[in-house]
């Protein structure tokens, strides 16, 4: 919980500008204790458009992803969606970016006290008070079906198996009906078969709802089948960023490296 | 001579061999990083708190997650709370009925059974009681929930933590406190007047009147409400310790020991700050 919470909020700037990326980074820079995790990066995504951060282990691809949710704070360094600072926003500033964003954790992070179906429900109950319940129940029930999740509505996290819990986890990323979402690992630890159902799922969603995404993976196939570009981050810094046809054609060694071992 | 004695015994002026040099250097920087924690510890509390309160203070309010909390606080503890109320109740009445006998006061058996559990016994039972089963479980949850990212999922989601998670378990804590110690004076009293009239029969309503007799709400509210502060404790440092959590299963069971452990420290340090204030201000 890196969110500045009491420092003074940050004047909201007046107007949304629309020529501007969706989500954009610059010179972003993190650090824990000695060891600096980016070293100032800069990468962009447009509306309806998916970019595929790859890279080696510990190399910062999930704190981007914490960065830009507000989950961490950069050490220097601008973040802006739709063209508005975020950096250093307050929790209240940063409630109401958070609401355009949709975060699907590594390992799910679904709560484990609440049932599959109240997993999806939780952010609505808390964001859209005034929805009648009849109509929340719908809605959650239409974003299961969306992710592929019809039956054991009512089972608890812990009951499914892990492409389960992911699916849970995107539908409840969904259920504020996103701009822009942040998937983290959104294929690790599964098996090549529900790999490529949640490929296929992240492919449909993106068709159907034109966000600006970013999805951290080791998965260079995955990546290849989502994404419209990839960035390949090494040491803190993009080497590389591009459609997949540059990666390929891309002389520098870490990355022909990274390319010829995945 | 071991390196102990001489690190005992050597003044400044002797030079000391050089193991025990750096024996005297390490437990100087140890003291001095146990200093630091302890320091920066209560400074991490402190700002807890604050977020706590400034998020406690400010709408949207949670009402159902306190609701809930005041039900896993207040009645999950209820059973554990009035049978440790009840077994105190009974042991100082045979232990008291013993010592009033020798002096020759057994009359006054009823008054110092009513006194004692409810200006000290009843409350510091309940506080220790609520640390061990309250503190734990807030500790433990929270922590779990910290280590497995589902508090970031709740930030991730637009959702104070310090509202949802925190501020109801401690409000619930300071409000359910005072009630469970009721509970606790009441099977203390009832336990008490069980003991003494298997020893010696009395009617409940002639130990309550007796011990009762002279007293006035001063005597027994301020001890009562005191507890609220308790709450406050056991829900602040087990909230605290759950919620800054790190390092998976092992983090886990260490905030919930060190939950239980600090929580009851600092519920029997209040608890001498509580009695002297009660004393000074209602006495």
């Amino acid at each position: 919980m890196a969110t500045t919470y009491d420092t003074p909020m940050k004047e909201a700037e007046p107007e949304q500008d629309s020529g501007a990326p969706v989500v954009a980074v610059e010179n972003l820079r993190k650090s824990f204790g000695s060891q600096r995790v980016l070293n100032g990066i800069s990468l962009s995504v447009n509306r309806g458009e998916t970019l595929a951060v790859l890279g080696r282990s510990g190399t910062g691809k999930s704190v981007l992803l914490r960065l830009i949710i507000g989950l961490e704070q950069p050490d220097s360094g601008s973040i802006r969606i739709h063209g508005h600072e975020i950096a250093g926003l307050n929790l209240d500033g940063m409630g109401e970016i958070r609401k355009k964003m949709g975060f699907l954790f590594q390992q799910a992070a679904l709560y484990d006290s609440l049932t599959v179906e109240e997993n999806v429900a939780f952010p609505l109950e808390h964001h859209r008070k005034e929805m009648p319940r009849s109509e929340r129940n719908d809605r959650v029930r239409q974003l299961l079906a969306e992710v592929g999740l019809e039956k054991g509505l009512g089972k608890m996290p812990s009951d499914i198996s892990g492409g389960m819990q992911k699916r849970v986890g995107l539908a409840r990323a969904l259920a504020l009906e996103p701009e822009i979402l942040l998937l983290d690992e959104p294929t690790a630890g599964l098996d090549p078969i529900s790999s490529g159902e949640i490929d296929d799922l992240i492919l449909k969603l993106q068709r159907e709802h034109q966000m600006a995404s970013i999805v951290v993976t080791h998965d260079l196939h995955s990546a290849k089948t989502i994404a419209n570009r990839l960035a390949i981050l090494n040491q803190g810094n993009v080497v590389i960023e591009g459609s997949f046809e540059d990666l390929q054609q891309s002389e520098i060694g870490f990355v022909m490296e990274f390319l010829k071992l995945s | 001579m071991s390196d102990r004695e001489l690190t005992t015994v050597a003044g400044p002026s002797m030079p000391l061999p050089e193991r025990s040099a750096t024996t005297l250097v390490s437990v100087s920087s140890y003291g001095s990083g146990l200093f630091n924690g302890f320091f920066e510890w209560f400074g991490s509390l402190a700002v807890f708190f604050w977020q706590v309160l400034k998020a406690a203070v400010t709408p949207p309010y949670e009402w159902r997650e306190l609701v809930r909390q005041l039900d896993e606080i207040g009645s999950m503890s209820l059973p554990l709370v009035a049978l440790a109320g009840a077994a105190v109740g009974a042991v100082l009445s045979m232990e008291t009925r013993s010592s009033m006998t020798r002096f020759g006061a057994k009359s006054l058996l009823p008054t110092a059974v009513v006194y004692a559990v409810i200006q000290e016994m009843g409350p510091i039972i309940t506080g220790l009681v609520v640390s061990g089963r309250v503190g734990a479980g807030i500790g433990a949850e929270l922590a779990s929930m910290k280590v497995t990212e589902q508090i970031d999922a709740i930030e991730a989601s637009a959702i104070n933590p310090y509202r949802l998670l925190a501020a109801t378990r401690i409000l619930a804590c300071i409000l359910m406190l005072p009630l469970l110690t009721i509970a606790a004076d009441a099977g203390g009293l009832l336990m008490g007047w069980l003991a003494q009239t298997l020893a010696e029969p009395i009617s409940l309503r002639q130990f309550i009147d007796s011990g009762f007799n002279g007293a006035t709400l001063s005597d027994f509210l301020p001890p009562t409400f005191k507890t609220a502060v308790f709450g406050l404790i056991i829900g602040l440092i087990a909230c605290f310790q759950g919620m800054r959590t790190r390092g998976g299963a092992a983090g886990v069971g260490r905030a919930a020991t060190s939950s239980v452990v600090l929580a009851s420290l600092f519920v029997i340090l209040a608890d001498v700050v509580l009695v002297k204030i009660i004393l000074v201000v209602f006495h």
